[in-house]
């Protein structure tokens, strides 16, 4: 039996406080895909940096082929024939294909020698692993799914054996997802080992032969996928069932909506349409739930309904307000009239970092009797407002007077709900709220979402995960390609139907046009208005 | 203006843009590199310095080039130190090399010749004498190009000639090379840098110090070639206009090196341009004449040609946590 091709025995990595991995152990089977999975800050990413040589393990042993290791840096873990595609791409993106697939291996120190070499290796390692590409094309200029097949090809040039893939279809479109599914299965024909880092279920019981859950930084459990199934690798995801909330009748349907949108419209710089005929009506007492993978109008749809951005087309109805293009609203009238706003990235627009979490407690609520006497912003009325506000919402530490980036990210965001939800809101709008919380965290944050519920506010939730969508909502709404695609009520939204409709395939059986659907045309990963085509999920 | 003054110009042009075109390829390389170079100012004159100090002691301008360039490179070191090693912040640090060279520049000098913080006088052998190219008496008797290889190819000192390599050289390491691609590299995306096991401080080290050698030269240039000694504050603002060049250049060494040579034109033409009665507006008054390379250069900055982009991680000091 040949000997494993990775053998970590008992990595153990801290920062500061926070122990990333405790005591890991792992072993890959040379010439396999071995998945490893876990929920966000599960360990996955330290686990594979230790590997890849970015962060060095304060204990444990690393063994490559059977031979201990010690890998210090990335250019040690090259050497070892260890090649990575991370996350977030390291391209530079104002570079050609051939220049990015160079750098760090350029084969001499005139380029115009190893280019040679590198076009000739780039069409051959194209041809047989399906992955042609123009050498001379602007990384920048690529489509997502192009850029990773350049991180591929950058580990290949380099003679990778062990390739890691750290989340790899997040940021793919489902026909990319579905083409870089078979190129796995080429890498492993050609005997390339490939760790797949995930928090998808179902790509780990399509695609691997192997795979390990990590929870809390622990590695709780090894198994063979043929023997395993989703359940089973839920629950030792999650470390326990996970019950959903108890959640009482939403209120009548027939209720006037408080916040409605009409055939709302809204393309960026580019021209490209984000958004197109999107309606819908948040009801009191109800949550609707918007599923959808990351990109795909979500974050422009919580901009305009928020009054971020004006809409270019269509109206929002508020009460008796109508806000349209040619009469916007700003978030400070949206807040009086009674919408409250969560946002998906709480360090750029939730808070201010460094401020202090009492000064934090009153952003956009400064006017209000909160912050002290009218005209004035007393920092006695702000700690005792936020005082008050930590203890309702459970915030850790009950420290008005700490700096915002002194919390965990769990502990941010309640102090962002419990701003918004001091204001007694009748709509609120959230984005991502559990995005890099931890999972005792997330609890919590669930129940104050119910809790606002109960009080009759209409909520938006707008949420990657779909557990969480499923876990909370009244109605599911899916979005894919800047339109709402589909529909159900609580009783009928199953993780199928939702993940169908996310990926643009129509319902009907033996759909033979399904690829003609809006995700298959969709902007991908256009979303967020961020500078790189990654989303930014910190 | 007739013909031979317009050579005139031209050639007192390339003169005057010499430390221009040797901090802005300093400026260049830095900030390609990702780190922020505002230091090129204090760089110059503390090399400035040097080199005539050494000159006088030694009576060698080449051992004034050589300490100047030594000086440039240990204070850019500092620099590294500061923003690279500390992550400090980078206009600060440039700042603080600015402060420094001024002050130190003066203190030394009192110290060292007690002349108010001048050097001595140096003497033709410790200074770079003009160089006469092959070839001038033979074509002087050719029309157009006589004239043309005697006046303005012909005739400068060796850290001109050495500029106008330097860009040559600078153009063909950024973008033939591996060093210029790692250059490049780790000024737009430090962490691809990395992910490709090479070393994002090494890099950018040897960046910040060829930087420093470069604004050594200039330093020298600027006492033992153009000048005969070491005057206070004889940098004057020269540093600051090479870094305009470098934006204005958009930080590429062509348009970098047009810019340069742009403005030691304004200069050069001022200069003659002083005490002649021009048709219609009369005699210019010289305060006016003077002002106006500098006018120029915030006209052409302000938004002549185009916005420039700046290496993507220009002033960021990198890290491996994210």
């Amino acid at each position: 039996m040949t000997a494993p091709a990775v053998r970590l025995s008992g990595i153990t990595k801290r920062f500061g406080p926070v122990v990333a991995n405790d005591a890991v152990d792992l072993e890959i089977p040379a010439g396999t895909i071995h998945g490893i999975i876990g929920e966000n800050g599960a360990g996955k990413s330290t686990l594979v940096s230790v590997l890849y040589g970015f962060h060095r393990a304060d204990e444990g042993r690393i063994e490559i082929d059977g031979r201990p290791a010690e890998i210090r840096d990335s250019a040690d873990a090259i050497a070892l024939g260890i090649g990575m595609v991370h996350q977030h791409f390291m391209l530079v993106p104002n570079f050609t294909v051939l220049e990015n697939v160079m750098l760090g291996a350029e084969g001499g120190w005139r380029l115009a020698g190893g280019a040679r070499g590198a076009r000739a290796a780039l069409a051959r390692l194209g041809a047989e692993h399906g992955l042609e590409i123009d050498p001379e094309a602007e990384v920048g200029g690529l489509a997502v799914g192009l850029q990773q097949r350049v991180e591929i090809l950058k580990a290949l040039f380099r003679g990778a054996r062990i390739l890691i893939l750290d989340e790899p279809t997040g940021v793919l479109t489902p026909e990319e997802t579905t083409r870089f599914f078979g190129l796995l299965a080429t890498l492993k024909a050609r005997g390339v080992t490939v760790l797949l880092i995930t928090h998808k279920l179902g790509e780990v019981m399509a695609a691997t032969d192997g795979v390990s859950v990590m929870r809390g930084g622990r590695m709780v459990a090894h198994r063979v996928t043929a023997e395993t199934g989703p359940e089973e690798l839920a629950r030792l995801m999650m470390g326990r069932d996970i019950a959903a909330p108890a959640r009482p009748a939403a209120s009548a349907p027939g209720t006037a909506p408080a916040l409605e949108a009409r055939g709302l419209g809204w393309r960026d710089r580019r021209g490209v349409a984000c958004l197109e005929a999107v309606d819908l009506a948040l009801r009191p007492g109800e949550i609707l739930g918007l599923a959808g993978v990351a990109g795909n109008g979500q974050s422009e749809l919580l901009d305009l309904l928020a009054g971020l951005m004006p809409p270019q087309a269509g109206e929002i109805r508020i009460g008796a307000r109508r806000i349209t293009a040619a009469d916007p609203a700003d978030p400070a009238e949206m807040r009086r009239l009674g919408l409250a706003h969560v946002p998906e990235d709480r360090h750029r627009r939730g808070l201010v970092l460094a401020m202090e979490a009492a000064e934090n407690a009153v952003l956009g609520y400064h006017h209000g009797p909160q912050a002290g006497p009218p005209g004035r912003l007393s920092p006695a009325a702000m700690r005792a407002h936020c005082a008050r506000l930590m203890a309702r919402h459970g915030v850790r530490p009950e420290a008005p007077s700490l700096r915002a980036a002194a919390f965990s990210g769990g502990n941010q965001q309640r102090l962002v709900m419990g701003r918004e939800i001091e204001a007694d809101p009748a709509v609120l709008l959230i984005g991502q709220p559990t995005r890099g919380v931890d999972i005792g965290g997330i609890a919590a944050l669930h129940e104050q979402i119910l809790g606002l519920r109960a009080k009759g506010c209409a909520i938006l939730l707008v949420s990657v995960e779909l557990d969480e969508i499923l876990a909370l909502s009244d109605r599911v709404a899916v979005m894919a390609a800047g339109r709402i695609v589909a529909e159900f009520p609580c009783a009928e939204a199953t993780r199928e139907r939702i993940g169908l409709a996310m990926a643009g395939i129509p319902e009907t059986p033996g759909a033979a046009a399904a690829m003609a659907g809006p995700g298959a045309a969709g902007p991908a990963g256009g979303g967020g208005g961020g500078p790189g085509p990654a989303d930014p999920r910190h | 203006m007739g013909w031979l003054d317009l050579l005139l110009t031209a050639d007192s042009a390339l003169r005057l843009a010499t430390p221009l075109m040797l901090c802005a390829m300093a400026g260049m390389i830095s900030e390609r590199a990702g780190v922020i170079d505002i230091g090129l100012e204090g760089k110059m004159l503390a090399g400035a310095f040097t080199a005539a100090a050494a000159a006088a002691l030694t009576g060698s301008a080449w051992a004034g080039l050589g300490a100047a360039m030594a000086v440039g490179a240990a204070m850019a070191a500092l620099h590294g130190f500061a923003c690279i090693t500390h992550r400090g912040e980078q206009i600060i640090s440039g700042v603080a090399i600015n402060i420094l060279a001024s002050g130190l520049t003066v203190v030394v000098g009192i110290a060292l010749f007690d002349q108010g913080g001048q050097s001595p006088p140096l003497g033709p052998e410790a200074r770079f004498r003009p160089i006469v190219l092959p070839g001038v008496e033979t074509l002087s008797g050719v029309p157009v190009l006589g004239p043309l290889w005697r006046e303005l190819v012909s005739g400068h000192t060796l850290p001109t000639y050495l500029a106008l390599a330097v860009v040559v050289g600078a153009w063909w390491m950024l973008g033939h090379t591996r060093f210029g691609l790692r250059l490049r590299a780790v000024g737009e995306t430090p962490a691809a840098v990395d992910s490709a096991g090479l070393s994002v401080p090494g890099l950018r080290y040897r960046a910040v110090l060829i930087a420093g050698l470069l604004c050594g030269v200039a330093g020298a240039f600027l006492s033992t070639a153009h000048g005969a000694g070491f005057v206070r504050e004889m940098s004057a603002g020269k540093g600051y206009i090479a870094l305009a060049a470098l934006v204005f250049g958009k930080w590429r060494p062509w348009p970098v090196l047009f810019a340069c040579l742009l403005f030691g034109f304004l200069e050069a033409g001022a200069a003659r341009l002083e005490g002649e009665v021009l048709p219609v507006i009369g005699r210019v008054p010289t305060q006016v004449i003077l002002v106006l390379p500098y006018l120029a250069t915030v006209l052409l900055l302000a938004g002549f040609f185009g916005r420039a982009v700046p290496p993507r991680a220009l002033g960021t000091p990198y890290s491996k946590e994210r």
